[in-house]
């Protein structure tokens, strides 16, 4: 597998998922201090999926995500310092500052948000798939959701009108064992996620989401079915190290579960196999750790000195032509 | 009497209501283990356990029908949607079907459900997080909606709307949980839905008002009381059924009206008010009524825009000032 | 080519008038000179007639609605023309703004909900709150009488209260009346009907103030031998056909336009600074009417015969009778002359219509009897007239030799053929 990558698109790949971390870490640290506000969901622990995942879709495809997304911004390829902005309120955030955390999105990456309302975007994610169809384009959608999600009505629904057209729309679950605190056996039925697909006849598998090759390999897979036949349900196992958000007290889950599946942490299973592969030393992946560090600087400065927006800015963008009221 | 938050007030409703009728049972998303997000039911999961105490899958759809369902046939449950924002994707079975069994059977079927959820942004969680969409519940016969602002109205209400055999919706303030307000002891103690509230007594202008906008009017009171102007200020506690007799009243009295809503104010709480003033009150209306509201916006993230579109304590001055020809 | 409509005004001090009926619908085709519409103003319905043929295009105004004067009601045009709002200068229905009008002064959360709306102060009109008026009717306060502070001239509670506190400080200011029983019976106590003023009432009433207050009246009646007079009228009348036939005061029109002619101070008006003497002599009539008084004008009544002067005044009173007036009725009058003869009226006092500088008050001709040359008892016909004039503009003696030239032509009434 490793094979199929080169040791420069394998080191990025490392890159990435060490400034996903640290992003989210740092977002923590600026939460605690007033500069974020509202809610804050991080993708630590979670990194490998986003960043395997993003690095199958070509730049035609399409994203959606729910509000865990500052991992997918970034490995989908929005510009970081745009991104920390947002979470700051900046006029140079991605989304005018008038989005934050939960709202993150880029026209220019097809990237069509980051999303609050549990399932709120599988309907769109379904909507986005059918206008590939009619305009008959080889384009896929890449809809990721949490598992709690697969218990609302419109999991269902979407899920049943995509595969009923066909549309080419690859529905990723990340499994991390816990809706806000509910853990997934107490409400799902089916607990092994993928196996829903049964439900609708659609291609499903079961994935590692600690693995970022693994998440690469059958993401590539997944979209190139989805492309040709129709929908998929992709299932990757995770885990959030953090709370559901910041504040959580996290009172659903032990200390033991949470270090045991840092054995697993997908960083280290990267920089575990490159060396053991003798395809990258200690000494480069120190330097993208450093690297990565001056990066973030530059991140969270430009994002400080960035301009508040302007009062205006709050009624633009209510509608495409407004009409005034009379 | 005891001094509690709005917290403590509706957690205590809960309780004492579980115990007196064990019919009542709880329902909703990380009501349970979690101990509710707004830590309403801690406690409760190991005080009654999972029989009565039911976390959900995130299905907000099925929520509201199923404690719909379990009404139906002789239960009172008290559903929770985490936020009223969620409240859409149950509207079907909260109005199509909670609102309307009653009627469309013929008396049949009785629907005692309540639904309690939450509402009010000012937190910087987003427009689809931070709505105050009251008037949309309140639009339909067959549902009651209530609001309180204060604890002791909190308390009252939530005990009345669990005894209340028609479906009640009963929205909490996110910003509310820490008010505290000095609450009667008795188990007994019931608010009456359909009740208007004087809170404030006076006789300059009547400014009308419900849950968090209470606060933010009660202390708009106090500034123009340093100004020598004396308001009066009426809590609606229920938006279905409106109670206007007091706010008649009121205007009989002070001539002008100002209503303060944290909703949008095209057709919201005030549009409803001003129209039931206007059949009632006509001949003694000085000025035109003044409604203060939201911005004509979905809630941004931004802290400043937001706070900006909010109503806050100066907006609901200044419409006081307009509607006496203060300058 | 699409033109506008607008309300015309039909009167010097017309301010508004209200559409009361369209006599065309849109799409119809108008000839020049057709009436479009009935336009009712304070004094009477006038009609309104198309200043060109043409289509109706559309109507801008629907029947009862007041506008102001010079407000556009209805585009005239060819056929198959579409109508250019914008081109024709209309109001825009939606005001122009750059985005959703949320706010404009205020800082946070409220929209300015009354200030799109601007409250046109329209003369003539009031405005005042339900409580304000409320108050007014049960306190016996005229509103008129009543400063408006609030947007528009707005009367408000505080503006009711504060003219009933001067109304309260006015007795308190005079001496202490002396104690007298106070009346058992309350003005009003035995009850009343209430009857509104009509716009129509409303404005003589304004009017006549308005000229009693500023125009200094004096008053010189004289007596006129109209033996003479009735003599030519007869003559004049068997020849004359049944509806062409001359009236006493179609008579005294035309001895006072000869008189004007050799008087046109009396012929003028006060204009604040300047007396305008006018150049037409056009003689109003008053007609009386259920609604209330009116007057007609009978235009260059000293370029007119008797008997022209009695066909136009026919005419007029015709139509003002029926409430049928034409634009130009009642308008340009110099003079005026009432006459109350038909009630047997001896004499009496008119006053002025402004901005006229005189008005003439003609009673009955009456059998009388007199002391002759001799000093014999004898018979005469006669008639007594009494002018009111405007000590601003003329005077006692202008007045009588005004009047004296009056009676010389009735007296003399072969002057009135000339």
């Amino acid at each position: 597998m490793t094979k199929e990558l080169s040791k420069p698109e394998l080191l990025d790949l490392y890159r990435q998922m060490v400034l996903i971390r640290r992003f989210e870490e740092k977002s923590a640290e600026l939460y605690s201090e007033g500069k974020i506000g509202g809610f804050l969901h991080l993708y630590i622990g979670e990194e490998a999926i986003a960043v395997g995942a993003c690095k199958a879709l070509q730049p035609g495809d399409h994203l959606l995500t729910a509000y865990r997304d500052h991992g997918w911004a970034i490995a989908r390829g929005l510009e970081v310092r745009r991104v920390m902005a947002e979470l700051l309120g900046k006029a140079t955030g991605v989304s005018g500052g008038k989005g934050g955390s939960m709202h993150l999105a880029s026209a220019e990456h097809h990237y069509w948000g980051g999303h609050a309302i549990v399932g709120g975007h599988l309907p769109l994610a379904t909507g986005v798939g059918l206008a590939i169809r009619y305009r008959e384009e080889p384009d896929a959608v890449l809809c990721v959701l949490g598992e709690g999600t697969t218990n609302i009505g419109y999991f269902h629904e979407s899920v049943n009108l995509a595969a009923v057209w066909k549309l080419p729309v690859v529905f990723l679950v990340e499994n991390n064992q816990y809706g806000m605190g509910t853990e997934v056996g107490r409400a799902s039925a089916v607990s092994a996620i993928f196996q829903k697909g049964c439900a609708y006849d659609i291609a499903n598998r079961q994935l590692n989401g600690q693995d970022v090759l693994e998440m690469h390999e059958a993401m590539g897979e997944a979209l190139d079915y989805a492309r040709q036949n129709g929908p998929v349900l992709l299932e990757a196992l995770t885990y959030r190290y953090s709370g559901h958000s910041m504040g959580d007290p996290e009172r659903y889950r032990t200390k033991a579960e949470i270090e045991e599946w840092r054995t697993r942490d997908p960083i280290f299973q990267l920089c575990d196999k490159l060396i053991a592969q003798d395809i990258a030393t200690q000494v480069e992946l120190d330097q993208i750790h450093h690297a990565v560090e001056a990066d973030l600087s530059g991140i969270v400065q430009f994002a400080e000195e960035s301009p508040e927006p302007e009062d205006a800015a709050l009624c633009e963008h209510v509608f495409v032509n407004p009409i005034p009221h009379r | 009497m005891a001094r509690i938050t709005f917290r403590e007030a509706i957690s205590q409703a809960l309780r004492e209501e579980m115990y007196r009728d064990e019919r009542v049972f709880l329902m909703g998303e990380e009501i349970g283990t979690w101990g509710g997000t707004y830590a309403v039911t801690r406690g409760f999961l190991d005080e009654f356990g999972e029989k009565r105490v039911r976390d959900t899958p995130i299905a907000e759809g099925v929520i509201a029908g199923a404690a719909a369902g379990a009404a139906i046939a002789g239960l009172r449950p008290v559903a929770e949607i985490m936020t009223i924002n969620f409240a859409f994707l149950a509207m079907d079975q909260i109005v199509n079907h909670a609102a309307k069994l009653h009627y469309m059977f013929n008396g049949q079927m009785r629907c005692p459900l309540v639904i309690r959820t939450v509402g009010g942004g000012g937190r910087q969680l987003g427009a689809t997080h931070s709505q105050t969409p009251d008037v949309v519940f309140a639009h339909f016969p067959g549902l009651k909606v209530v609001a309180p602002g204060t604890p002791a109205d909190a308390k009252g209400l939530l005990k009345t709307a669990i005894r209340d055999d028609d479906p009640v919706f009963f929205i909490e303030h996110a910003t509310l949980y820490q008010a505290r307000g000095e609450v009667p002891d008795d188990e007994d103690f019931l608010v009456p839905i359909g009740v208007s509230d004087v809170k404030r007594e006076g006789k300059d202008v009547t400014i009308v008002s419900y849950s968090k906008m209470l606060q933010v009017a009660l202390d708009a009171a106090g500034k123009l009381a340093e100004e020598g102007i004396d308001a009066e200020v009426i809590d609606l506690r229920t938006l279905r059924p409106l109670d206007t007799r007091p706010i008649i009243e009121s205007v009989r009295k002070t001539n002008r009206m100002v209503v303060a809503e944290e909703g949008w104010r095209a057709y919201g709480v005030g549009a409803e008010i001003a129209s039931r003033v206007t059949e009632l009150a006509f001949d003694y209306l000085d000025a035109p009524v003044r409604r203060v509201a939201q911005a004509e916006v979905p809630l941004p993230y931004n802290r400043r825009l937001e706070q900006m579109a909010l109503p806050q304590v100066a907006d609901i001055i200044h419409a006081v000032k307009d509607v006496l020809y203060i300058k | 080519m699409a033109e506008l409509i607008s309300m015309p005004k039909l009167g010097f001090d017309m301010a508004e008038g209200l559409l009361q009926e369209w006599l065309k619908k849109a799409g119809d085709a108008v000839a020049q000179g057709e009436t479009l519409a009935v336009i009712e103003t304070d004094k009477a319905s006038v009609e309104l007639p198309a200043f060109r043929s043409g289509i109706l295009l559309k109507i801008l105004v629907e029947a009862g609605t007041s506008v102001p004067i010079g407000a556009p009601i209805a585009v005239i045009g060819s056929a198959g023309e579409t109508v250019d709002v914008a081109a024709l200068g209309l109001p825009e229905t939606a005001p122009a703004a750059a985005g959703p009008a949320v706010r404009e002064t205020t800082p946070t959360g409220l929209a300015p909900e009354q200030a799109a709306e601007a409250v046109a102060v329209e003369e003539g009109r009031l405005f005042a709150s339900p409580i304000a008026a409320r108050m007014a009717a049960e306190l016996g306060i005229d509103l008129r009488q009543v400063t408006g502070s609030g947007p528009g001239g707005r009367i408000i509670k505080r503006d009711i209260e504060a003219h009933l506190k001067e109304r309260e400080k006015a007795p308190a200011k005079a001496a202490p009346a002396p104690t007298m029983p106070s009346p058992s019976f309350e003005p009003g106590m035995e009850g009343y009907t209430a009857q509104p003023l009509s716009p129509m009432r409303h404005t003589i009433g304004r009017r006549m103030v308005e000229s009693k207050q500023q125009a200094p009246h004096f008053y010189i009646t004289m007596d006129v031998d109209m033996a003479a007079a009735m003599e030519l009228r007869a003559q004049l009348n068997a020849i004359l056909p049944e509806e062409g036939k001359v009236s006493v005061n179609d008579m005294v029109i035309k001895a006072s336009a000869i008189a004007l002619r050799q008087f046109p101070k009396i012929n003028a008006s006060f204009a604040g600074n300047e007396i305008r003497l006018q150049n037409p002599i056009n003689v109003g009539i008053a007609v009386a009417r259920e609604t209330g008084l009116l007057t007609v004008v009978v235009r260059a009544c000293d370029l007119k015969t008797p008997v022209q002067i009695a066909h136009d005044a026919r005419e007029l009173i015709g139509r003002a009778r029926e409430g049928r007036m034409k634009p130009d009725d009642m308008v340009g009058g110099t003079f005026t002359i009432s006459n109350l003869g038909m009630f047997d009226v001896e004499d009496f006092c008119a006053i002025i219509n402004p901005p006229q500088a005189a008005i003439l008050a003609v009673g009955a001709v009456k059998r009388v009897p007199l002391v002759d040359a001799d000093g014999a008892l004898a018979v005469g016909t006669r008639m007594k007239m009494t002018i009111s004039a405007d000590h601003r503009v003329t005077d006692g003696a202008e007045a009588a030799r005004f009047l004296q030239a009056v009676k010389a032509a009735l007296e003399q009434p072969m002057r009135l053929m000339l």
